[in-house]
């Protein structure tokens, strides 16, 4: 296979869902040797076409090429069979095996399974990319960037030559995907055809040789990386030029809002997941909170809301011109009244904050349904909000009654955020309000919420993604195992400062 | 080099916003098809299909008594079915609408037995249909209130419930409310106490029909109506909208219970003009059937609780007329609910079979 230069080469490809054309004849090549990123927008089809590779999808039309020869990939069996191998977003492991036996799970070989010979091939994979993990580590004792690479080994364990990687640095430290990106080179430098999945320019810029660019299922390019700059790339991507850098003014006299003070809260199994944490939201301001995935982000919020019972600690608020009053013990439904708003966007969009089966009327009255006297719901005014959102932010659906579920990503996080914002909030929070976002999307949700801001509300700004929160935020507080490791003046901080906040617990590990 | 053929035969796509009216087309052709499936199953116990339909469908509306059996059996199953939509709407699966149509029965019949000669039969009837729906509705909120607060199986829970207020009936039967001694029958009731008729049969049926409307405002146009909808989407959105999950839990299911036991008032009252531990006759169950078919449309619910009827009443007729069992109309009733539930699949993919040659666009 290695002596023809041409790793993969799609011809023509396409794939429609209904009415909908997911890909539209897409031709790309990538050669032995090269690591190619895959942009576009959210929706632009990049997903659906690495589907196809990987065996979820079959192609309606068109021929896939594997070192030269035309294959067709049936299932994920067939593409490992072709030396094809995707690591997707979310890790498929099983956690109380350990990596040894997550990476053999599935393999039928003939012969008794032999698990010391397996170890041995794995720490074999591992020395040779220099891969930091033990094979009889049990996946629950690992971190997300350690269950990475499990999930890579596993591919190349299975003879994997081309590997696929759906957004891989969304979950890590900046250290880790330094390490991601070492690690990529060493299997490159290998022979290796590698295609990634990124929203981060600047990360494509860094890691990759060539970029193809996707725009609503056709294919508009490819470009040496070398030769192009993340403008030209995010022109390609939407069509027409878009302006990079995100607006920061300062508010004039920020007030105290919000004032955290010791806050504790403990999971279902007594597990502390906030530990202590203490800090002031100011109106006028945002705060970004940063923290590897799990590190109690998802607690804070949902403590300051009153989703999520609170062990110890006080949530004091500060209305304009009132007295504080503390929020534990009050129920969702109050402390919404007084003002506190979340535009919460989990890790499945739709668990929790829209109802996946009704239209963006329905999901408008979530907010609203309370209202007014009598047993009737009152309809018109929900679906006034949602036809001026549905205009405001662009949302692509036919009509407001089209079910939020059968909208892509990108357009659901624009109704979420869409509707916490019309409810003129006086504390807003968001928790990855980005997420799987488009370049375009995002600004739009970044100029939302300045403007929130700027009116003097207080911005609660869960991040993953460290540049945007270093050029939104006005100070970023890091969590890190639930506790406060630190807050940080945004407009001073950098990139590995963070980082390493991130990784500390009382100073015991990091500062290397 | 030969990959063509590798293509697999069928593939699955899902497809996106079908017509409204191509929708009720493909549902329409899957009665059909259930109806056709019906005609090889009477082939072959030795019938003449043709025959055979035709006897059910004029012994079940050829005359004027036969439409009033038809419409006696469809009345309990609209008005449970009903009941329990509002629940399956919230995925609270209540499966103990019989027990709740029972304990709506002993409830109204108490009063029958021992108020009949003390109110006038307006009033009777009124405190009746009252201690009805108190009596279901009662009964279901025990389950509801242990989901609320536990988080215990209501499916099990439910369902364990009717064996118990049957049991109940038969201890009134053979003690209490025991008419002449040994008879282990619970006596007639007054005639005060029996449902008056409108068009010959008992007035049960406007009941229902009233019903109707008031579920279809109640579960598409009310604050109600949409927290149910809410919570059998995402209970996590639910209490993020500040919605009190257990108290919607325990109002729903008492609402459902209450409507099971009216339906079990107008059953011993209209129907049987007494109580027996077999009031609900498996009409409980039953009616999921209807609830699903109907696809928890309160409208629907009319046609496809009438179509049942219709088979199950003719079934008497196909069984005294032709010789042919009864249970052959159980048996459709099972191909019906297979054929309307499978053709939801091709409502929602389409397949896609080979091509013998397949175009190539390099």
């Amino acid at each position: 296979m290695e002596n023809t230069v041409c790793a993969i080469e799609l011809r023509g490809i396409t794939k429609r869902f209904g009415e909908v054309v997911a890909n539209d004849g897409i031709d790309l090549k990538l050669n032995w040797g090269e690591i190619l990123s895959l942009l576009g927008e959210n929706g632009s089809g990049k997903t659906t076409l690495m589907n196809m590779l990987s065996g979820i999808y079959f192609p309606d039309e068109g021929q896939i090429y594997v070192g030269g020869q035309p294959v067709s990939i049936r299932s994920p069996r067939d593409a490992f069979a072709n030396g094809i191998g995707m690591i997707h977003q979310h890790y498929k492991l099983v956690d109380v095996f350990t990596a040894a036996e997550n990476i053999v799970l599935g393999l039928e070989e003939p012969g008794r399974l032999d698990f010391r010979a397996a170890g041995e091939r794995v720490r074999g994979i591992c020395e040779r990319y220099g891969f930091d993990i033990d094979p009889d580590q049990k996946i629950y004792d690992m971190s997300v960037s350690q269950k990475q690479t499990v999930e890579i080994v596993k591919v190349l364990y299975r003879g994997a030559d081309i590997l696929i990687l759906d957004e891989p640095t969304a979950v890590l430290t900046p250290q880790e995907t330094d390490k991601l990106f070492d690690v990529l080179q060493a299997m490159k430098a290998d022979g290796k055809a590698i295609v990634i999945i990124t929203h981060k320019l600047h990360e494509v810029m860094a890691l990759s040789d060539k970029v193809a660019v996707l725009r609503k299922g056709k294919y508009i390019g490819t470009v040496n990386t070398a030769e192009t700059t993340p403008q030209a790339l995010t022109d390609m991507m939407v069509g027409h030029t878009v302006t990079l850098n995100i607006d920061r003014p300062r508010y004039e006299k920020p007030v105290k809002r919000l004032e955290i003070q010791n806050l504790t809260v403990l999971d279902g199994e007594g597990i502390k997941r906030l530990d202590g944490v203490s800090f002031t939201a100011l109106g006028g301001e945002i705060l970004g909170v940063a923290g590897i995935a799990g590190s109690g982000q998802k607690e804070l919020l949902e403590a300051i809301s009153g989703l999520c019972p609170v062990g110890e600690g006080e949530i004091l608020y500060t209305p304009d011109g009132q007295e504080p009053s503390n929020l534990v013990g009050k129920t969702p439904m109050q402390i919404r009244k007084a003002g506190v708003a979340m535009a919460f966007v989990p890790e499945d969009r739709l668990g929790m904050g829209l109802v996946g089966s009704m239209g963006m009327t329905g999901n408008m009255m979530l907010r609203s349904w309370k209202k007014g006297k009598g047993v009737f719901v009152n309809r018109k005014d929900p679906n006034a909000l949602a036809m001026q959102i549905w205009k405001d932010l662009e949302v692509v659906t036919p009509d407001t009654e089209f079910p939020v579920r059968r909208m892509s990503g990108g357009n659901v996080q624009k109704v979420l955020v869409g509707r916490e914002i019309a409810s003129a909030p006086s504390v807003l929070m968001t928790a990855y309000a980005v997420r799987g976002l488009d370049i375009n999307t995002s600004y739009t949700i970044y100029n939302l919420l300045t403007e929130q801001k700027m009116k003097g509300v207080a911005v609660l700004y869960v991040g993953e993604d460290l540049d945007v929160l270093l050029e939104l935020c006005d100070r970023i507080l890091v969590l890190c195992g639930g506790r406060v490791s630190g807050v940080v003046d945004a407009r001073k901080a950098t990139k590995d400062q963070i980082g390493l906040l991130m990784t500390r617990l009382d100073g015991k590990e990091g500062r290397s | 080099m030969n990959h063509e053929k590798k293509t697999p035969l069928i593939r699955l796509a899902k497809r996106d916003g079908m017509e409204g009216w191509k929708i009720w087309c493909i549902r329409c052709g899957a009665v059909l098809f259930a109806l056709l499936l019906g005609a090889l199953v009477m082939g072959l116990v030795g019938a003449n299909p043709f025959t055979a339909y035709g006897a059910m469908v004029s012994g079940a509306l050829g005359k004027k008594s036969a439409i009033r059996q038809t419409v006696k059996i469809a009345v309990p199953l609209l008005g449970c079915a009903l009941a329990i939509a509002p629940c399956f709407k919230m995925r609270f699966w209540n499966i103990g609408a019989e027990g709740q149509i029972t304990a709506g029965a002993i409830a109204a019949s108490y009063f029958a037995l021992f108020w009949a000669d003390r109110l006038p039969a307006p009033v009777l009837l009124t405190v009746m249909g009252v201690a009805g729906a108190v009596g279901g509705g009662f009964w279901a909120l025990i389950p509801a209130f242990f989901k609320a607060r536990w988080n215990t199986n209501e499916t099990l829970f439910t369902l364990m419930m009717n064996y118990i207020v049957i049991g109940v009936v038969q201890w009134l039967q053979g003690g209490p409310w025991e008419g002449r001694k040994g008879s282990q029958i619970i006596p007639q009731f007054d005639e005060a106490a029996c449902l008056p008729r409108v068009f010959g049969i008992h007035c049960g049926w406007i009941i229902v029909l009233v019903l109707v409307v008031f579920m279809h405002i109640y579960m598409n146009y009310t604050k109600h109506g949409y927290e149910i909808s809410v919570i059998g989407d995402s209970v996590n959105t639910a209490r993020y909208a500040g919605m009190n999950v257990g108290w919607v839990m325990m109002r729903t299911m008492f609402l459902s219970g209450a409507i099971s036991g009216i339906v079990g008032f107008i059953v011993a009252s209209g129907a049987n003009n007494t109580l027996y531990d077999g009031v609900a006759g498996g009409v409980g169950f039953t009616s999921i059937t209807v609830a699903w078919l109907s696809q928890l449309n309160a409208f629907a619910m009319v046609g496809i609780s009438v179509l049942l009827a219709v088979l199950s009443k003719g079934a008497e007729t196909l069984q005294t007329r032709m010789a042919v069992p009864a249970s052959i109309s159980d048996i459709i009733t099972g191909i019906l609910l297979f054929c309307m539930l499978g053709c939801e699949f091709f409502i929602h993919y389409r397949l896609i079979f080979r091509k013998k040659k397949e175009a190539r666009n390099g």
